[in-house]
């Protein structure tokens, strides 16, 4: 239904579970100019709140979902054109979207996760776009791939991008093993085997990037780039608190608080979002899991595996990505890495700088990719 | 897409993977396979309403039918729970815990602490409560305030199939005797639960919504009573915080005092009967620990202080309704202290 | 059957212990010691020991409020028991149940019981958990001619019945349910009568007789470890004191206790049978009197001088978890 001269702003898909997102508020009024990537419009979900952007230049020429209003995944927000095109045949492509949006709801039902047994474990998956070179993006501590909502199906334009859960971690086996970080890591080489990815882009953040690093260190010719989200194992400081307390806590009021330290934004931090880790927290053997974890990645209030002193050795193109504001691992641990790896800070975001800064991250992580293809 | 099940068959989950994931669990009561002795089927019912179907087929003498002996068998229950089993029992409608209370109350939730504190009696109770089926008096009742009452008693009281699941597995799991209330119209519910194993601790009442203006405190059927009556308020301008108990015993009085120190207002809801509930237990809590906070007289909407009738346009007086918490919200939220003052004096 | 010197000098101390127990019991109740109600097994030792001798602490027993006779056959500690009746903080349950309520546990002794006719649903259970265990263990449920009235009891019957379950019923019909006769309570013509209409195998026994209680309740265990289903022992014997302490047993006949002790006593009884036989020397059982005689006399200082339970006891012990 789009044409060349009319482009459409429809809900997206944050996550597996979203069927719909509201309207909170307009950023752009209409007839104001958008370029590609002007973020046009905020949407919330029960998860979490995000800005829809445009992806392509012209006039916001009508908002067509009213603050407060629930969209459905597919659902039409907004139409932006040239003014060469007239109201009519806005206002046309407007009444004959309707018709089409149960075809793109349908659609967006073929993304499932799946699940392949690796090394006795049962890990989940999510596999996003076809072709090109492959991308793997790996959670952090106490994370799943839902962390990838606002970038997964961004990078998958172009290639396949998967998403896993780590053991012990959302739908995948909670057995930990030893609940070392070389568990981690080996894991995740199995599961690159299982699936028969020899070789791939992999961004991984906080935990997962240490993770990521480990697997580069240690299987070079498999990792052709590696991206570097707020990760771990660049240095000793980590919010110790932090990751005691999110393991400990067992109550929303108790949880809440460590959860906001997450973001610069504490709003960020929606009741569902509390609820799905608390929810979590819940399934049989994820305490013992996330407490083995916790013990091999934090000790005596330090990180237990840094990596800084084994840079040098990292053959693949690696970039780190931080935000200024992290209160998790401090973005000083970004400063004066050995000479190829790129650095980008970006100001006003926290710990989960994917998800507060999703638009640049997915910016920096594209190019990136496109540069060590 | 996440994955739904039924609350009945949440339920029906959560015993069928405790009593694969431990030998003790067992499943007794009246039908819970049915058919013991006759010429058809010995799964005929799975439960009067089919809760427990399936089980017998895969636990075959894990799965216990019972002569209609209420006494006998919750005894046998329990005695079984303090050597060794762990027994989900399944005692039909809480209305017939009249014949078999002595095991619950005088037994069951004494022995740790007649006995200095060295009985274990991890036994769960599973019965029905509720009304709205044209069962009459004796079919009907929600009977959780009597045992909430009782030292030794832990009462679960579930709304969502989430729930359900989460609370039956901590109740199996746990070394005290737990009643598990389950509300027959709850049944045909459905609603997200995983797959996996997973446990809801026992006095942690769930925010079901935020708002800031009224709270609602409320369990069973009547989260979703209140959750109508909250949407038609909204449009109103006013945002209610709805609680769901979850369990009337342990009872989360932190989450009812902290949202009481934000709204000031309180609607409590509780199908059952009105004296000495669970409904007044919390009345009474907030205004002897929430005074300060209180802007206006705490309400409550229960049934009122009768029996269950049988006919229907009865009956649906006798149960509060959306229509009903909705005014009684309004009434809640409109109330100022000065108005009152001046109309009494 | 046929017991060993050892069963029978065993068999002796405890019915010596019961009975010594009970006496000064008697007296320390009446001395204002012993606080609460207090209901006395002298007289009915016979029936206990008969039973509990075939079992070992796996089995399990339900008791009644008349419990002390088959704590301590079951082998509950004496010390225990004494402190447990005197209120104090080193008792069985830490002061917290009293006479009505010893138990043990770890022993298999489910628990006397305030309740009358409360414990045979308890046994019914335990025979289910025996029985899945499969070890051939039994439990036995103690039930006075009260509680053989109550509805719990005949449910027990039925339902032990159709599970087929290893438990055995011993009804202790010591002539009086309080105050009332059992011969006019008891509708049918006897406990054993009943139980046969339930299904179940039924004796009526010579309680004052500890060797047909023993012999009996060894048929009716054997059954029960055998898988053979459950069992009823129809025990008729007496009780030497009142319903509890304090009970003036006006209903009761004329030097009917006097007569009672001097040709019906159990261990009397017991004694002869065993001295005249040959197979126990006198000397042995007298030695038995004095050890019983020193336990109960060290048991009563002990428990005078234990603690009571301090008030922060008041709130534990309600729930393993709250």
């Amino acid at each position: 239904m789009e044409s060349d001269s009319i482009h459409k702003l429809t809900m997206p898909k944050w996550g597996l579970s979203m069927t719909h997102g509201k309207v909170v508020e307009w950023l752009v009024p209409e007839r104001a100019e958008v370029s590609a990537g002007t973020e046009v419009v905020e949407v919330e979900t029960e998860k979490i709140t995000g800005c829809v952007e445009s992806s392509k230049c012209g006039i916001l020429r009508r908002q067509v979902a009213k603050s407060g209003q629930d969209v459905p995944i597919g659902g039409l927000l907004a139409v932006v054109a040239d003014l060469s095109v007239s109201d009519d045949e806005v206002n046309r492509f407007v009444e004959g979207f309707v018709l089409e949006e149960a075809c793109d709801e349908s659609a967006s039902d073929d993304i499932a996760p799946e699940f392949v047994e690796v090394g006795g474990r049962r890990l989940r998956y999510l596999k996003q776009g076809e072709g090109g070179q492959p991308v793997v993006l790996i959670h952090g501590f106490t994370g799943n791939l839902d962390n990838w909502l606002f970038n997964h199906a961004a990078l998958a334009q172009q290639r396949a991008v998967y998403a896993l859960d780590l053991p012990g971690h959302g739908q995948s086996s909670k057995d930990v093993g030893d609940g070392s970080l070389d568990m981690l890591i080996g894991t995740l080489q199995d599961w690159l085997d299982a699936l028969s990815l020899s070789r791939v882009h992999l961004v991984g953040h906080s935990l997962g990037g240490a993770v990521a690093l480990g697997v580069a260190l240690r299987s070079p010719d498999r990792v052709r780039s590696c991206t570097l989200i707020a990760t771990a194992a660049l240095g000793p400081e980590i919010d110790a608190d932090y990751v005691e307390g999110v393991v400990e806590a067992s109550r929303r009021k108790q949880l809440k608080p460590y959860l906001e330290r997450l973001f610069a934004d504490p709003s960020r931090v929606t009741r569902q979002l509390v609820h799905d880790l608390l929810k979590f927290k819940r399934v049989d053997g994820v305490p013992h899991a996330l407490s083995k974890l916790s013990k091999n990645f934090v000790a005596n209030g330090k990180q237990v595996a840094v990596f800084r002193s084994e840079l040098e050795q990292v053959q693949s193109p690696t970039q780190v990505i931080w935000g200024e504001a992290d209160q998790i691992i401090p973005s000083s641990h970004a400063s004066d890495l050995p000479d190829p790896i790129s650095v980008e800070l970006l100001a006003n975001c926290g710990h989960m700088v994917q998800m507060e800064a999703a638009r640049e991250v997915n910016q920096l992580v594209l190019s990136f990719l496109e540069k060590t293809d | 897409m996440p994955r739904t099940l039924s609350f009945q068959q949440a339920i029906n989950e959560a015993l069928d993977q405790e009593m694969a994931r431990d030998e003790s669990v067992i499943v007794i009561g009246e039908d819970v396979a049915g058919g013991q002795g006759a010429e058809g089927e010995t799964d005929a019912w799975g439960g009067v309403l089919g809760v427990t179907k399936g089980l017998y087929a895969k636990y075959d003498d894990r799965v216990m039918d019972t002569p209609i002996s209420e006494s006998a068998f919750i005894g046998a229950a329990i005695g079984a729970a303090t050597s060794g089993l762990r027994p989900v029992v399944e005692l039909m409608f809480n209305d017939f815990m009249g014949v078999c209370f002595d095991q619950i109350f005088n037994q069951a939730a004494k022995f740790r602490y007649m006995f200095g504190g060295k009985a274990e009696t991890p036994v769960v109770i599973r019965t029905m409560i509720g009304s709205g089926f044209r069962a009459a008096a004796q079919h009907s009742q929600s009977l959780y305030s009597i045992f909430t009452h009782i030292p030794g008693l832990k009462c679960v009281v579930p709304s969502t199939p989430y729930d359900a699941k989460g609370l039956l597995i901590e109740a199996i799991r746990d070394n005290d005797p737990v009643i598990f209330f389950e509300h027959k119209k709850l049944y045909p519910l459905e609603g997200e639960v995983p797959q996996e194993l997973y446990t809801i601790p026992f006095g942690e009442a769930e925010v079901v919504r935020e708002g800031q203006d009224v709270t609602i405190i409320t369990l069973a059927e009547m989260v979703h009573e209140s959750l109508k009556a909250v949407e038609a308020l909204a449009q109103e301008g006013v945002e209610c915080e709805v609680i769901d108990l979850r369990t009337t015993s342990p009872l989360d009085e932190e989450t009812l005092l902290d949202s009481v120190a934000s709204t000031g207002r309180v609607v409590v809801v509780d199908e059952a009967n009105p004296r000495c509930s669970i409904a007044t237990d919390i009345s009474a809590l907030l205004a002897q620990n929430a005074f300060g906070a209180l802007k206006a007289p705490i309400k409550m909407v229960t049934a009122p202080h009768t029996p269950v009738p049988f006919a229907d346009n009865l009956e649906d007086l006798y149960k509060p309704n959306a229509e009903k918490i909705a005014s009684a919200v309004r009434e809640v939220s409109e109330y100022q202290a000065w108005k009152a003052t001046a109309s009494t004096s | 059957m046929t017991l060993a010197k050892d069963d029978l000098l065993a068999a002796y101390r405890v019915m010596k212990t019961i009975r010594e127990f009970e006496e000064r019991v008697h007296v320390e109740f009446a001395a204002g010691e012993i606080p609460g109600f207090v209901h006395l097994y002298a007289g009915e030792e016979a029936c206990a020991a008969g039973v509990c001798t075939h079992l070992s602490k796996e089995d399990y027993i339900a008791s009644t409020h008349r419990g002390h006779g088959h704590c301590i056959a079951k082998g509950v500690d004496v010390h225990g028991m004494m402190a447990e009746l005197f209120g104090r903080r080193t008792g069985l349950c830490g002061g917290k149940g009293g006479s009505m309520h010893v138990a043990d546990l770890e022993l298999g002794m489910m628990g006397a019981n305030g309740i009358v006719g409360g414990g045979p649903p308890l046994v019914t259970g335990a025979a289910l958990s025996a029985k899945r265990a499969g070890h051939g263990n039994v439990a036995v449920a103690f039930v006075g001619d009260g509680g053989s009235n109550q509805g719990t009891t005949f449910e027990s019957l039925n339902l032990a019945k159709v599970w087929n379950l290893p438990a055995i019923f011993v009804v202790e019909d010591n002539g009086y349910a309080e105050a009332t006769s059992s011969k006019w309570s008891i509708g049918a013509e006897s406990n054993a009568e009943r139980a046969r209409g339930f299904g179940l195998h039924a004796v009526r026994v010579d309680g004052h007789d500890f060797f047909a209680v023993y012999d009996a309740a060894g048929e009716a265990v054997q059954r029960a470890r055998d898988g053979g289903g459950p069992s009823l022992l129809d025990c008729q014997l007496n009780r030497y004191y009142g319903h509890f302490e304090g009970d003036a047993q006006t209903y009761r006949g004329p030097d009917e206790v006097k007569k009672l002790r001097a040709d019906q006593d159990c261990v009397a009884r017991f004694s002869k049978r065993v001295t005249e036989s040959g197979d126990v020397a006198e000397s042995k059982l007298a030695a038995i009197d004095q050890e019983v005689l020193e336990l109960i006399e060290d048991a009563v200082a002990a428990a005078k001088s234990a603690p009571k339970p301090e008030a922060g006891d008041l709130l534990t012990d309600v729930y393993v978890s709250y």
